[in-house]
């Protein structure tokens, strides 16, 4: 059963699966590769899926109740957050290293986001190790990588699913720590060695997504 | 008719195994299992729980640290926290709710994965067994 059958046979069912009103702040826009992950993840019968992101509650509606997902948050934002609050956000590494309990190539789809972009290199390869461990081959993982320096006030982006993957709506929140660097895409590529590139495309808003399949 | 709501107060500290047949407002503390099979669990906003827990639906206004099976709905509301895995086939969780660990929505008029026992029916409608082995809290997690 393709994405589209399964989304219309569940969709008259599901009534908590509406998504936020729109609101003027959240700039919302068009997604390429958020399709074509969810894509990946209905070609499975209950599809396990890792969320690195913040809890959003339509967003998990959407997951579970439209795509049968089987969904962990982990929010590892808010890991990194209170790590710097704490002031050892040089131990963070170490942390990622612990934080996937999942079975090797257990997991059928990674929703990284923006998430890499906070980190530096040295944590960010620890953290590709452990996503590309515990995804199962075939299975994909979505990384949204920006292509500029943030300026002004450090934030992060809750990603709220729109318009049934068509559209993103990004709401951003005040963050300890900004971004990192800006990775080049072969930099992006090498992070993910184990993984190959599906889709790549640079948005409109300068912002880069790259899905990942891991090799059969 | 009236509904029957039960209250644990502010002050309650119930370590064990609870059953009910009447839905329940938690506004203590509850360590151990918590089974109201058909009926609502709300944990209220001073509610603190350290539980596995099962019920019909379970409104988390408060504190949840544990497994959370729901046979209709599970509903995390704004300020409401839960750090386990949920099961449940509806699920809402608001703006400013906290939730950390798995979620795996059944499709409706599939079993819950663990049936809850018989419950006890006492005259006050909720009854605290004193502790057997208490269960682990939080089953599987993710991370720490």
């Amino acid at each position: 059963m393709g994405l589209l059958d399964r989304i219309s046979a569940r969709k008259s069912e599901s009534e908590a699966a509406v998504f936020p009103p729109p609101a003027d702040s959240d700039p919302l826009f068009s997604t390429k590769a958020l399709r074509k992950f969810l894509g990946c993840l209905t070609s499975r019968e209950l599809p396990v899926l890792i969320d690195l992101g913040p809890v959003v509650g339509s967003n998990i509606a959407y997951f579970g109740e439209q795509l049968g997902c089987k969904i962990f948050v982990v929010d590892l934002f808010a890991d990194l957050e209170r790590f710097a609050r704490e002031g050892r956000v040089e131990q963070f590494a170490d942390f990622i290293d612990k934080k996937f309990t999942q079975d090797s190539g257990s997991v059928d789809g990674i929703l990284c986001w923006d998430f890499i972009d906070y980190l530096d290199k040295v944590t960010a390869q620890r953290l590709s190790t452990q996503l590309t461990r515990v995804l199962r081959p075939e299975g994909a993982l979505l990384g949204f990588f920006s292509s500029a320096i943030q300026h002004g006030h450090s934030f992060y982006n809750k990603f709220i699913v729109s318009d049934e993957g068509v559209n993103l709506r990004a709401r951003a929140y005040p963050a300890l720590r900004g971004r990192q660097s800006v990775l080049l895409n072969r930099d992006i590529i090498k992070l993910f060695e184990g993984l190959r590139v599906s889709d790549s495309f640079l948005l409109k808003n300068n912002q880069r997504e790259i899905l990942f399949r891991k090799p059969a | 008719m009236e509904r029957d709501i039960v209250n644990i107060g502010k002050s309650v500290v119930i370590k064990g195994e609870l059953n009910g047949s009447e839905d329940l407002t938690i506004e203590g503390h509850v360590e151990g299992t918590i089974q109201l099979r058909d009926h609502v669990l709300t944990i209220g906003p001073n509610g603190k729980i350290k539980a596995q827990v099962f019920a019909k639906a379970v409104i988390v206004l408060g504190e949840v640290h544990g497994n959370v099976t729901a046979s209709e709905k599970v509903d995390i509301r704004d300020n409401g926290s839960v750090e386990g895995d949920i099961v449940s086939p509806r699920i809402a969780i608001a703006e400013g709710a906290h939730f950390k660990g798995s979620v795996d929505m059944q499709r409706k008029g599939a079993a819950p994965q663990q049936q809850a026992k018989p419950t006890v029916q006492p005259p006050a409608g909720v009854t605290a067994v004193p502790p057997p082995p208490v269960p682990a809290a939080a089953g599987q997690r993710v991370g720490a």
